[in-house]
């Protein structure tokens, strides 16, 4: 079974103004989202505010959340206490909870959720209610972005040796591209970002630049065996060549991906998203961004040559 | 078969082997039960497992199994609930002088144990437990270290004869001490003595005003530096300490940041009896030696004490006469560290006493050079009970021998103790001193509970998720490049196994966003057999014969995917060395699921290739 015709030739390098063009904008208008709204941090980053809730009755954590998103209360952390009766409850307050200088205020916080729990259970109680500390998340945010500059600087090193100079900027472009553009639906669609999001949205730098690599070792290895290089035309031939191993290995990926969103369980929601949405972008940034940037920095035969070993002993003869 | 060596295959046989039997123990899933472990006078024997097992009979509990493991009981249950239930009638039954903690029991068979062989522990949202965010309090640190250098200095003075009118701290903590000195000469001795003293100070003249001439002495940063890291690594270690006697199976202590403490309990609920152990404070004592060995034998025989002295009893239960006045107590040690006896060679722990701690050490040794001196590990913990429905907190305190040795000579402030047994034990020692009592104050900054319940639905949903991933990646494979998909699959199930076994031998504890990790894993994982494929596949349309297809395809494909791995392999590293969990848990999943997946994607399918194709003469290729 074959889903592409492997003679195909489709010259991408030619939509080169449109495709870099739409990649512009879309990292602009990502950077404006993230700029402008904001991200909607989970409680990871955050911090916000922790209950005890009791119930007389048994009660499950399910039925505790639905009721908590029926009443406006949203992205809540629900768990059980041991038993059956007792749950913790965690979630960033809503505005009708703070007082009017926009401070959290803990008693307008347990009598508007006491209020939103009686409306579906009559037998519920607050035990207590406590702030969770946000300062953590300053920290892990400052981590997060050390980890995303070291991942770029390491694999722009690998690739600067391995390859070529050309293809590390290619390469980190087209990352901080697919990051951004990622981070930036997060932005526009105003889901919670927490810290399974941000691993994933690290998980998706790794994906965009194996499937990068993959594309840039087809280059080399044209380059290398033509014999008249033509850079746009080795380019496009290198895209297409592997154009079905993008495609499939995209989809493979997707699939596990879409099968932990349907039965992996909320916790796990946000990281599929993501890397749904990451495999996605990846995948097309592969295809129509990486590769003209390679041209426009002027990507050439010579650069790709195997470097032969100068010997010293040789040299020196005369 | 030319394509492919013997030892390749051996290689493939013996690692998939290994998989296997390293992944068994994670099909034995553990059981609730309930971990007794003998406080200081109880013992764990036949006994006691007749009385917990009495216990539950009476309470009306059933147990799967009680038997006594190492130093500690272990009864398991068939359930959360019942474990619940069994542990409070255990504990009214036995008192004080056992520590009940909730534990898991291992299913796993003796003979996979015995070869190291283990299950993945299951993280806090797969199984339930505890998690604490504590803060250290770095400025008691400061404030200690300050007023412990103004005693210091003010004693220097004293004793090289310099008149001054005040040594204080200064009004600002960070600020180091302020020193006032009558003249200008007295201020220039001071400064050289307190320089070259105390090399960690650096001295400074204020303004002088009439006859008040002010030096200022502050603590160098870096030492200031090193003083909260070692705070931090001193409380890690109390910490460690106290968790290891609550019995709790991975405990999870590690430093966040400069001033946290994360701790996590998986398998605990009872957040009361963990916080009381963490908070428990702890203390050391130096009291001399009272009488002989054999009249402190006596006094434990018969019950007659001295009026001056106390009976204590040693680590090994031996009992010991010591005076009832204390020379020096833990709060006056600043420092402890392991060492040898310069003079012996034998190993021996140093101890640095502040200056107050130092003079009352002198004015002891002085009077007593040859007799006994006994350190004492004093222990507070306060118990709280429910009395007449009442929370009754009472501290307990327990007092233990941990060093009983002669004195050498006349020592103050830096001193060792000798007649230690081996190095091993002097480095203990002085993890326990240093360990015995909390360097800086804790808060807990955050306290979570994760019922077990939620973590149960976790592990279904997460075996679902990879189940079905799997599966649905089987399938496409093998419809998309027929035999070769069906070769990739089994790569990928051994991949799965493989990396399971890794898992586990490492140790590495399983969290949600570790299965997700996996998920992702096995996605990816077939790339490389995509790669492969597609390369086998443009062989072929070029015309090269099949078995040529296959050996430029592996040969081809090899370079590529050593590029692509190695640069996802940087990424998974960045990811693991972040240190935070969720994200430092998805990334060593990754980390190993790249590296197994090389080789099974790679090294497996080309085994079972060439096993398929390596001695036929083939026209075609199913791929």
């Amino acid at each position: 079974m074959e889903i592409f015709n492997h003679n195909a030739n489709v010259n991408f390098l030619g939509m080169r103004k449109i495709s870099v063009g739409i990649a512009i904008l879309l990292m602009a208008v990502s950077f404006g989202l993230i700029a402008i709204k904001g991200l909607n941090y989970g409680l990871d980053f955050t911090g916000g505010v922790s209950l005890v809730v009791d119930y007389e009755n048994p009660v499950t954590t399910a039925e505790v959340q639905e009721a908590l998103e029926k009443g406006g209360i949203e992205h809540s952390l629900v768990a059980s206490l041991g038993g059956t009766r007792e749950v913790s409850v965690r979630f960033q307050p809503t505005a009708v909870m703070k007082d009017e200088a926009g401070k959290i205020n803990l008693d307008k916080v347990s009598a508007v959720t006491t209020g939103v729990l009686k409306a579906s259970r009559p037998d519920v109680s607050i035990k207590s209610r406590d702030y969770v500390s946000s300062t953590v998340g300053d920290e892990l945010r400052s981590d997060g972005i050390m980890a995303a500059l070291v991942v770029m600087l390491g694999i722009g090193l690998y690739l600067g040796i391995r390859f070529e100079w050309r293809f590390a900027v290619a390469a980190i472009v087209t990352e901080l591209h697919d990051a951004l553009i990622t981070v930036g639906v997060f932005a526009l669609v105003q889901r919670e970002f927490d810290l399974t999001v941000l691993a994933s949205v690290l998980a998706v730098i790794g994906y965009s630049i194996n499937d990068k690599v993959v594309v840039f070792d087809r280059v080399r290895e044209l380059f290398r065996l033509a014999r008249k290089a033509e850079p746009e035309e080795i380019l496009n031939r290198s895209i297409n060549n592997t154009l079905s191993r993008t495609i499939i290995t995209a989809l493979f990926t997707a699939i596990t991906m879409a099968a932990l969103y349907f039965f992996g369980g909320p916790v796990v929601h946000g990281f599929a998203i993501t890397m749904l949405i990451g495999i996605l972008v990846g995948t097309l940034s592969s295809i129509f961004v990486a590769s003209p940037i390679l041209l426009w920095l002027g990507v050439s035969k010579q650069d790709l040559m195997p470097k032969t070993k100068e010997n010293p002993e040789l040299a020196r003869r005369p | 078969m030319s394509d492919f060596p013997r030892w390749k295959y051996a290689l493939v046989a013996i690692v998939l082997v290994l998989g296997i039997v390293y992944a068994l123990p994670n099909v034995f899933l553990p059981v609730p039960a309930v971990q007794i472990t003998a406080n200081r006078n109880g013992t764990v024997d036949q006994a006691l497992e007749q009385k917990v097992s009495d216990a539950l009979k009476k309470a009306n509990v059933a147990s799967t199994g009680i038997e006594i493991k190492g130093d500690h009981l272990l009864a398991s249950f068939a359930n959360a609930d019942v474990q619940k239930s069994a542990a409070d009638a255990i504990k009214a039954s036995l008192g004080d002088d056992y520590t009940v903690a909730f534990n898991l029991k291992s299913t796993v068979p003796n003979w996979l144990s015995a070869i190291g062989a283990k299950s993945m522990p299951l993280g806090l949202d797969l199984q339930g437990g505890v998690h604490f965010l504590m803060q250290v309090d770095q400025n008691d640190v400061i404030d200690k270290q300050e007023t412990r250098y103004a005693d210091d200095i003010r004693s220097l003075l004293r004793e090289k004869n310099i008149r001054y009118e005040s040594v204080t701290r200064a009004s600002q903590r960070g600020q180091g001490v302020l020193v006032v000195l009558k003249s200008n000469e007295d201020r220039v001795a001071a400064a050289t003595f307190i320089g070259t003293e105390y090399p960690d100070l650096s001295v400074q003249d204020g303004n002088a005003t009439g006859d008040r001439y002010p030096l200022n002495a502050t603590v160098r940063p870096d030492k200031l530096r090193e003083l909260s890291l070692n705070t931090i690594r001193q409380n890690l270690g109390t910490l460690r300490n106290r968790i290891n006697a609550l019995g709790v199976s991975e405990p999870i202590i590690q430093q966040q940041g400069d001033s946290r403490i994360v701790v996590e309990l998986a398998g605990v609920q009872d957040t009361a009896e963990a916080k009381k152990l963490i908070g428990a404070t702890a203390t050391l004592e130096y009291r001399a030696g009272y009488g002989t060995p054999q009249q402190a034998i006596e006094a434990q025989r018969s019950g007659i004490v001295p009026p001056d002295a106390r009976l204590y009893k040693g680590r090994e239960g031996q009992p010991y006469l010591l005076s009832k006045n204390i020379i020096v107590t833990g709060d006056q040690l600043v420092d402890a560290s392991s060492t040898f006896d310069q003079q012996s060679g034998s190993p021996a722990v140093s101890v640095t006493l502040n200056s107050a701690g130092a003079k009352k050490m002198l004015d002891f040794t002085t009077g007593n050079v040859g007799k006994p001196m006994g350190v004492v590990y004093v222990e507070r913990v306060v118990e709280t009970k429910i009395v007449d429905g009442k929370e009754v907190r009472t501290p307990k305190i327990t007092e233990e021998v941990i060093n009983y040795a002669t004195i050498n000579g006349v020592f103050g402030k830096n001193f060792q103790t000798t007649g230690l047994r081996s190095p091993k034990e002097a480095s203990e020692l002085a993890l326990l001193l240093k360990g015995g009592s909390l360097a800086a104050p804790i808060d807990i900054v955050e306290e979570r509970v994760i019922g077990p319940s939620l973590g149960q639905d976790n592990i279904e949903k997460g075996l679902h998720a990879v189940m079905i991933g799997l599966a649905l990646v089987l399938l496409a494979a093998a419809l998309y490049y027929k035999l070769f998909g069906l070769v990739a699959d089994v790569a990928l199930f051994f991949n799965l196994v493989i990396l399971v076994a890794v898992m586990s031998a490492v140790g590495v504890t399983l969290t949600m966003p570790g299965i997700a990790g996996i998920v992702l894993t096995l996605g990816m994982a077939i790339d490389a057999n995509v790669l492969i494929c597609e390369r086998v596949r443009e062989e072929l349309r070029n015309g090269s014969t099949p078995l040529a297809a296959i050996r430029a395809g592996y040969d081809k494909a090899w370079a590529t995917i050593l590029d692509a791995n190695v640069t996802h392999l940087i990424a998974a590293l960045a990811l693991t060395t972040m240190g935070s969990g969720p994200i430092k848990g998805f990334g060593i999943t990754l980390l190993i699921g790249i590296l197994t997946s090389m080789f099974t994607s790679v090294t497996v399918t080309h085994a079972i290739t060439a096993l398929i194709h390596g001695h036929r003469k083939l026209k075609t290729l199913s791929v």
